[in-house]
């Protein structure tokens, strides 16, 4: 504006003083999946975090402290400990990234740039796999260091590999994503977006074996266990805490965690609009 | 995309290059249903290219359900609404209209620098385009006259910093058509004038066509042509000077009053003959 010279009498017709000549971006087209939209997406979304320090302290931090509580709760059965810490190894990363995305999309879609985002040529597969890409990576760093910590320092039993703990770790992650994803579409307000986590969150947490093993559960939670995908999640962990190789159980419990995260976020997906009423 | 450079202003671009003038936007019997009424009945108008067309009248008459139609953004739409030549929505037009909504539509917790480069991401991404986003960006913090708040937080902004950012956002790409839904509301009459010469100028250099609903019919005199609006019915269409002829009034908004009087006559007199 300041720079144009003197436009004239203001607002009248045909006064324009010159202007350089627009550089022209040249359009792409809409993909279903564009790699350098979605990671432009995901660096977004992590610049976003970082003008925000308490959340990343709280996210990194909150599970450290809980894992070194534990670890006292349980000073004199170092046995409960490593059943319980390897569990929720597991189960951290599911809940405050579930937390985290769906205030987080709840929140672009009240501000209006998701609509502003979906008028323009992104594929709804880049925001969501950006989202996932982005809180993906803060679940590794999430994981890498409550793992760290449990192991090396709080003395978490585990026969089998960290790495493979850190994997089911960060399905755990995407999975958290893509739920918080979804069930944000259903939350009008951030009131509604955070009762969604007893809602969604709770019952898995009670049925997931954690407090007990899921084969002594009544028979009939013990079917709806199964279909739940947090189950898999501590029971894969429980794999890694029992044995030293990749058992097959484990490749199973993985995949199915994996499958479950990848169906959310399709039907995650199916909430996005392009036209709304 | 366009070369504008060289024709001399104001005119509308098919003058000059003797091409159909296929308007920026053409509507035929469009209605728009929200909830269980219609906001928009059967509406038939056109919007001249390369010129600032003003969408004025009361709020609540239906300014934004019709922009939020052309942006390609609005659900259940019947009848012809056809944009720069495609119909509304048509991923083609994705990158050729900026769209600026009522409320500022960006990211608070971002600068207005990364604000304005994600969404130049998004319109031209890859690598290749890095120096022309760049480019546009600094050409759209200029524009909107932020280039000393470019590495502010867009949520510490004030509210009309905020809706300049959001304007900024939908200046990058340089689009064929821009819809700005009340662009110059809670702005000081100094940004607003200076708001105003921007619009004439991206009309008459960059040849660029704009929608600018308002409901302070002052701004009425700054546009080229105009629809007035009312009730989910374009009430009348054309120059201003056009609207004042017809109605015998001093302003535009004296028009409007004058064009509101007549319709509620005509629709009370329809009532008592029925």
């Amino acid at each position: 504006m300041s720079t144009r010279g003197t436009p004239g009498i203001p607002g009248t017709p045909g006064t324009p003083a010159p202007h350089p000549a627009a550089p022209t971006l040249t359009p792409s087209p809409t993909r279903t999946l564009s790699l350098t939209r979605t990671t432009a997406t995901a660096a977004r979304v992590l610049r976003q975090l970082g003008h925000d320090p308490r959340t990343i302290a709280l996210l990194l931090l909150i599970p450290c402290v809980m894992l070194f509580l534990l670890r006292y709760v349980f000073d004199g059965s170092p046995r409960t400990f490593d059943n319980i810490g390897a569990s929720l190894l597991g189960i951290f990363p599911l809940i405050t990234m579930f937390l985290v995305t769906s205030i987080a999309t709840l929140r672009e879609r009240t501000s209006g740039t998701l609509e502003r985002l979906l008028a323009m040529p992104l594929a709804k597969g880049d925001l969501i796999a950006g989202y996932a890409l982005a809180f993906g990576a803060l679940a590794i760093v999430q994981s890498a260091l409550a793992t760290g910590l449990a192991v090396w320092f709080l003395g978490l039993d585990v026969t089998g590999s960290p790495w493979l703990l850190l994997l089911v770790a960060l399905l755990d992650a995407l999975l958290g994503t893509a739920l918080g994803l979804f069930v944000s579409a259903f939350a009008a307000s951030e009131f509604q977006a955070v009762q969604f986590m007893p809602a969604v969150i709770f019952p898995q947490l009670l049925l997931c074996g954690l407090f007990t093993p899921r084969d002594t559960m009544h028979p009939a939670l013990e079917a709806v266990s199964d279909v739940l995908p947090m189950s898999y999640a501590v029971d894969g962990m429980n794999e890694v805490l029992r044995h030293t190789d990749m058992t097959t159980a484990f490749v199973r419990d993985a995949l199915i965690v994996a499958g479950c995260a990848l169906l959310v976020l399709v039907l995650g997906a199916a909430t996005l609009k392009r036209r709304t009423a | 995309m366009m070369n504008y450079t060289g024709n001399p202003p104001s005119r509308p671009p098919e003058e000059q290059t003797g091409t159909p003038a296929v308007p920026a936007v053409r509507a035929e019997a469009l209605t728009v249903v929200r909830g269980p009424r219609a906001v928009l009945h059967e509406l038939a108008f056109t919007v001249p290219r390369g010129r600032i067309t003003g969408l004025l009248g009361p709020s609540g008459c239906g300014k934004s359900t019709l922009m939020r139609a052309i942006a390609g953004t609005q659900a259940r739409i019947t009848g012809t609404l056809d944009v720069l030549g495609r119909p509304a929505g048509h991923p083609a037009l994705r990158t050729r209209i900026g769209y600026v909504t009522q409320a500022p539509s960006v990211f608070d917790d971002l600068t207005v620098r990364q604000n304005l480069e994600y969404f130049a991401a998004i319109l031209a991404p890859g690598r290749g385009a890095a120096d022309r986003r760049r480019e546009d960006v600094t050409r759209a913090v200029t524009d909107v006259d932020l280039t000393t708040h470019a590495d502010a937080l867009a949520g510490n902004l004030s509210g009309g910093q905020r809706s300049r950012v959001s304007l900024a956002v939908a200046l990058l790409g340089a689009p064929d058509l821009l819809v700005l839904d009340e662009p110059t509301v809670g702005l000081d009459p100094v940004l607003r004038r200076d708001l105003w010469a921007l619009f004439h100028s991206l009309a008459a250099d960059r040849g660029a066509t704009l929608l600018v609903s308002s409901h302070v019919m002052d701004e009425a005199e700054r546009c080229h042509r105009l629809l007035l609006m009312r009730e989910g019915r374009i009430l009348a269409d054309g120059t201003p000077d056009a609207l004042r002829a017809r109605t015998g009034s001093e302003t535009v908004e004296e028009a409007f009053l004058h064009l509101v009087d007549e319709a509620t006559t005509a629709a009370r007199a329809k009532e008592t003959t029925r």
